[in-house]
C-alpha cells in the first residue's frame, strides 16, 4: 500500500524541551490512521510538523513523495492544497459568517461560480447538520457547532489528506456519532486518507485502520485497532483503561512533589 | 450588503480627500508663483539683504511678480548678490533703468523686494517698434530688462540699529 | 567574573534579540509590499481603507476643527499686540500643513487604528486564524497583512490633508468669523506665504513616512506578538508607545532635512 505520509527518524525540540525523540510513522493511502496519547504529548505539533508550520531538527517528513521541509515556499503552499487540517480550537476567521468561512477555500483556490460554491457550502454544512446556522457568525456558535463548521470548511475543497485535531471534543454522544461516522464515509466516498488526533479511544477504533498511541516522547504502540486491543504492553494497557499509575505519567515533567513543597520552608 | 456601504463610504473619504486637496492647492497654497510658471533670471547686488531670504517676494507696487531664488556673496568684492525669477508673464516690461529696493510689510513683518520701474529714453521705444529690437537675437540691445541681466540701481535695507545710531550721532553733533 | 561574563552574555543575546526582530520585522515589510494586492484582493484593501481610514475619519475631524480653532484663538490674541492678525491665516496654515496635520493625524492613527490593528492581528494569531489561513494555502501575508498595509499607507495622508484642510477652516471660523479678522486678508495673506511644493508637498511626504512607520510597527507587533491576552494587550500599548516616539523623532529629522537648511 502506498504511503501519503512517511515520518522517519524524526527529533523535534521546542526550546530546551524535547517533544520528540527519534520517531518514525507512517500513513497509509486512503486509510485512517489514529494517533492518540496524553495530553500536552505533541499530537498537534506532530500535525503542524507535516503541514509545515513546525520544523523538525532532523529526520524527514515525506507528503506524497516529497520532502515538506526541503521544498521552496511556493511548492509547500501548493502541496498544502492537498492536504488540510481541522484545527484543534476550530480556528473559524471570526469576521465571517459560517457561510463564507466554509466558501473561503473556495473563493480563494477556484473560479467557481457564486451559485456552485453556495451549492457545495451548503451540502457540505448539511454534513456536518449545520446548514441552518449559515448565516451565524462564529462568536454566535457553542464550541461544538464551531468544531462542526471548522470539519465543513476543512472538506470544502476535498483534499486528499484531512488532518483532524480533537474533533470530537465537546461534542454530545449524537454529534460524536454523526461524526465518527462523517469521517468514515468521506474516507471511503472520496477516497481520502485521513489522521484522526484524539483521546476518544474506543470511538476512533472503530474507525481506524491503523493507530499510534504515543508517550514519553516516542510511540509506544501501533498496529491495527485489534492488535492495539489486544496488545500486553503495559504503556497501552494503562492509557487504554485510563489508569492514573503506572509507565505514562499523568503529570507534566516536575521534581517531586515532596521536594517541592519541603523547598519552600 | 456591508461591503456596498463600505465601498460607498470609501468613495466618500476619497472625495473629501480631493476636495481638502483642492481647497489647499486653490485656495491655501499660491500655486500661481510657485515655480511652475515660466520665469526669467535677473541679479542685483546690494550692500545690505537686511532679512531676506530666499523664496520672499519682488512686488511692483504691491502686485507680486517674482521670488527670490538665491542669495550669495559675491566671491571677488564680497558683496550680496540676490538671484531673483520673474514671472515670463512680465516680459519685456521693465525697463533697465528700473530699481530695486528692500522694504518691510508692516512693522514686522517679512522684508521683500520692491522694483520701482525705470523710464525708456523715446528714441529707444522708436527702435523696439521699428526695429523689434526685443525679438532679435541680441537681447543686449533691448531696453528692457531680459533673462541674465543686473540691475545696478538698489537700494539697500534699512537697518533698525544704524537708524538708531545715526539718529543719535545726529542728536550729538547738534 | 562570572558575574561579569554573564552580563556581558547578556548584552549580547539582546542585541541579537532586537537584530533578529529587525530582521523579521523587515521579512514582513517585504513579503507585504511585493504582495501588492493581486485584483482579487483590491477588494480587501478597499474594506481595509474603510476600517482605518474611514472610521478614523470622525476623530481627525473633530480634532482638525478644534485644532485649528484654538490655533487661531491663540494666535490672534499674540499677534493682536503687534497689529499684525493679518497673519493669523498664515500662522494658522503652515503650522497645520507643515506640523500639526502630519503629527497629529498620525499620533491618532496610532492611537486608533494602529492599536486595532496590533490587537486584531495578535487575535487572529491568539485564535490560530493564521495558521489556518497557512494550511488552507493561503500566504497571510498576501491576504492579512499586505492589504491593511497598503490600506494604511494610503489611508493616512489623506486624513492628514483632510485634518490640515478642516483645521484652516476652523481657523478661519474663530478668527474671521468670530474675532473679526478681515476673511481677505486671511485667504490672501495666507495664499501668499503658503508654497505649494514647499509647505504642502513636505507636509504629504511627511505623513507617508508616518504611515508607513505606523503600520508597519503595528502589523509586525500583531503578528509576532505571544499568543495569549498579555502577550495582544503588551503589544498593543507597544504599538503606541513606539509608533508615537519614532512618530516624534522621525518628524524632527525631517523637518531639519525640509525646512532647517535653506
Ligand atoms: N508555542 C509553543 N512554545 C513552546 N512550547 C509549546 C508551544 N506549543 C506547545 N508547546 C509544548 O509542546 C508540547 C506539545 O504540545 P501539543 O499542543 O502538541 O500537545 P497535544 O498533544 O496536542 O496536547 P492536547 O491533547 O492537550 O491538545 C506541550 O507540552 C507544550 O508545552
Ligand atoms: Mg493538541
Amino acid at each position: 500500500m502506498t504511503k501519503v505520509v512517511e515520518i522517519t527518524n524524526m527529533h523535534f525540540t521546542r526550546g530546551e524541551r524535547t517533544i520528540y525523540e527519534n520517531i518514525s510513522l507512517s500513513v497509509a493511502k486512503g486509510g485512517i490512521t489514529a494517533i492518540m496519547g496524553p495530553s500536552g504529548i505533541g499530537k498537534t505539533t506532530l500535525l503542524k510538523i507535516i503541514g509545515g508550520q513546525l520544523v523538525p531538527n532532523s529526520g524527514d517528513v515525506i507528503f506524497q513523495g516529497e520532502n515538506v521541509h526541503k521544498v521552496s515556499r511556493s511548492r509547500l503552499y501548493e502541496m498544502r492544497r492537498k492536504m488540510s487540517m481541522l484545527f484543534q480550537s476550530g480556528a473559524l476567521f471570526t469576521n465571517m459568517s459560517v457561510f463564507d468561512n466554509v466558501a473561503f477555500p473556495l473563493r480563494e483556490h477556484t473560479k467557481l461560480d457564486e451559485s456552485i460554491i453556495s451549492t457545495i457550502v451548503k451540502l457540505k454544512l448539511e454534513a456536518v447538520g449545520l446548514r441552518g446556522a449559515l448565516g451565524l457568525m462564529p462568536s454566535e456558535l457553542s464550541g461544538g457547532m464551531a468544531r462542526r463548521a471548522a470539519l465543513a470548511r476543512a472538506i470544502a475543497l476535498d483534499p486528499d489528506l484531512i488532518m483532524y485535531d480533537e474533533p470530537f471534543a465537546g461534542q454530545d454522544p449524537i454529534s460524536m456519532g454523526v461524526l465518527v461516522e462523517l469521517i468514515k464515509t468521506l474516507n471511503k466516498a472520496l477516497d481520502l486518507t485521513s489522521i484522526v488526533v484524539t483521546h476518544d479511544v474506543s470511538e476512533v477504533l472503530e474507525i481506524a485502520d491503523y493507530a499510534y498511541i504515543m508517550a514519553n516522547k516516542t510511540i509506544i504502540g501501533a498496529g491495527t485497532p485489534e492488535e492495539i486491543k489486544n496488545s500486553d504492553s503495559p504503556l497501552v494497557r494503562q492509557f487504554l483503561n485510563g489508569d492514573a499509575d503506572g509507565p505514562v505519567p499523568f503529570h507534566y515533567n516536575a521534581e517531586s512533589l515532596q521536594d517541592d513543597l519541603l523547598a519552600v520552608n | 450588503m456591508t461591503s456596498r456601504k463600505a465601498e460607498i463610504l470609501v468613495g466618500f473619504f476619497v472625495a473629501l480627500a480631493i476636495a481638502a486637496t483642492l481647497l489647499l492647492a486653490l485656495k491655501v497654497a499660491n500655486q500661481g508663483m510657485a515655480g511652475s510658471g515660466e520665469t526669467y533670471k535677473l541679479n542685483a547686488r546690494f550692500d545690505n539683504i537686511g532679512g531676506l531670504k530666499a523664496r520672499s517676494s519682488v512686488k511692483v507696487g504691491g502686485v507680486v511678480v517674482g521670488r527670490v531664488e538665491r542669495i550669495y556673496l559675491d566671491g571677488a568684492d564680497l558683496i550680496p548678490v540676490v538671484e531673483l525669477q520673474i514671472s515670463s508673464e512680465y516680459k519685456n516690461t521693465f525697463p533697465d533703468t528700473s530699481s530695486l529696493s528692500i522694504l518691510t510689510s508692516g512693522l514686522l513683518g517679512e522684508q521683500f523686494i520692491g522694483l520701482q520701474p525705470g523710464f525708456i529714453f523715446p528714441e529707444d521705444l522708436v527702435s523696439i517698434e521699428e526695429d523689434k529690437v526685443c525679438e532679435s537675437a541680441d537681447l543686449r540691445q533691448c531696453p528692457y530688462l531680459t533673462e541674465g541681466e543686473e540691475i545696478f540701481d538698489t537700494k539697500s535695507a534699512l537697518v533698525l540699529e544704524d537708524l538708531i545710531g545715526q539718529f543719535l550721532f545726529n542728536q550729538g553733533s547738534e | 567574573m562570572t558575574q561579569l561574563a554573564n552580563y556581558f552574555a547578556s548584552i549580547g543575546r539582546t542585541t541579537i534579540e532586537k537584530v533578529v526582530a529587525i530582521g523579521q520585522a523587515s521579512l514582513m515589510l517585504f513579503g507585504a509590499l511585493f504582495a501588492f494586492p493581486k485584483v482579487k484582493n483590491i477588494g480587501l484593501t478597499i474594506h481595509q481603507i474603510y476600517v482605518v481610514g474611514v472610521q478614523s475619519l470622525l476623530i481627525i475631524m473633530v480634532s482638525g476643527l478644534f485644532i485649528g480653532m484654538v490655533m487661531a484663538l491663540q494666535g490672534y490674541t499674540i499677534l493682536v499686540n503687534y497689529g499684525a492678525e493679518g497673519s493669523l491665516g498664515p500662522m494658522v496654515a503652515l503650522s497645520l500643513l507643515r506640523e500639526l496635520g502630519p503629527v497629529v493625524t498620525a499620533l491618532l492613527f496610532a492611537g486608533r487604528a494602529g492599536s486595532a490593528l496590533t490587537a486584531e492581528i495578535g487575535l487572529m494569531k491568539a485564535t490560530e486564524q493564521l495558521s489556518s489561513l497557512e494550511m488552507m494555502a493561503v500566504d497571510p501575508l498576501r491576504r492579512v497583512i499586505a492589504p491593511r498595509f497598503w490600506a494604511g499607507v494610503i489611508s493616512m495622508p489623506m486624513l492628514a490633508i483632510i485634518f490640515s484642510a478642516i483645521g484652516i477652516l476652523g481657523g478661519h471660523l474663530v478668527g474671521v468669523d468670530w474675532l473679526g479678522v478681515d476673511s481677505g486678508s486671511y485667504w490672501s495673506i495666507m495664499q501668499s506665504t503658503v508654497e505649494w511644493d514647499k509647505d504642502v508637498v513636505n507636509g504629504i511626504i511627511k505623513s507617508i513616512v508616518f504611515a508607513l512607520v505606523v503600520v508597519w510597527i503595528a502589523l509586525y507587533k500583531g503578528y509576532s506578538c505571544v499568543p495569549t491576552s498579555e502577550g495582544i494587550s503588551q503589544a498593543t500599548t507597544q504599538t503606541v508607545v513606539y509608533s508615537s516616539l519614532l512618530i516624534l523623532g522621525l518628524d524632527f529629522i525631517l523637518t531639519a532635512l525640509m525646512f532647517g537648511i535653506s
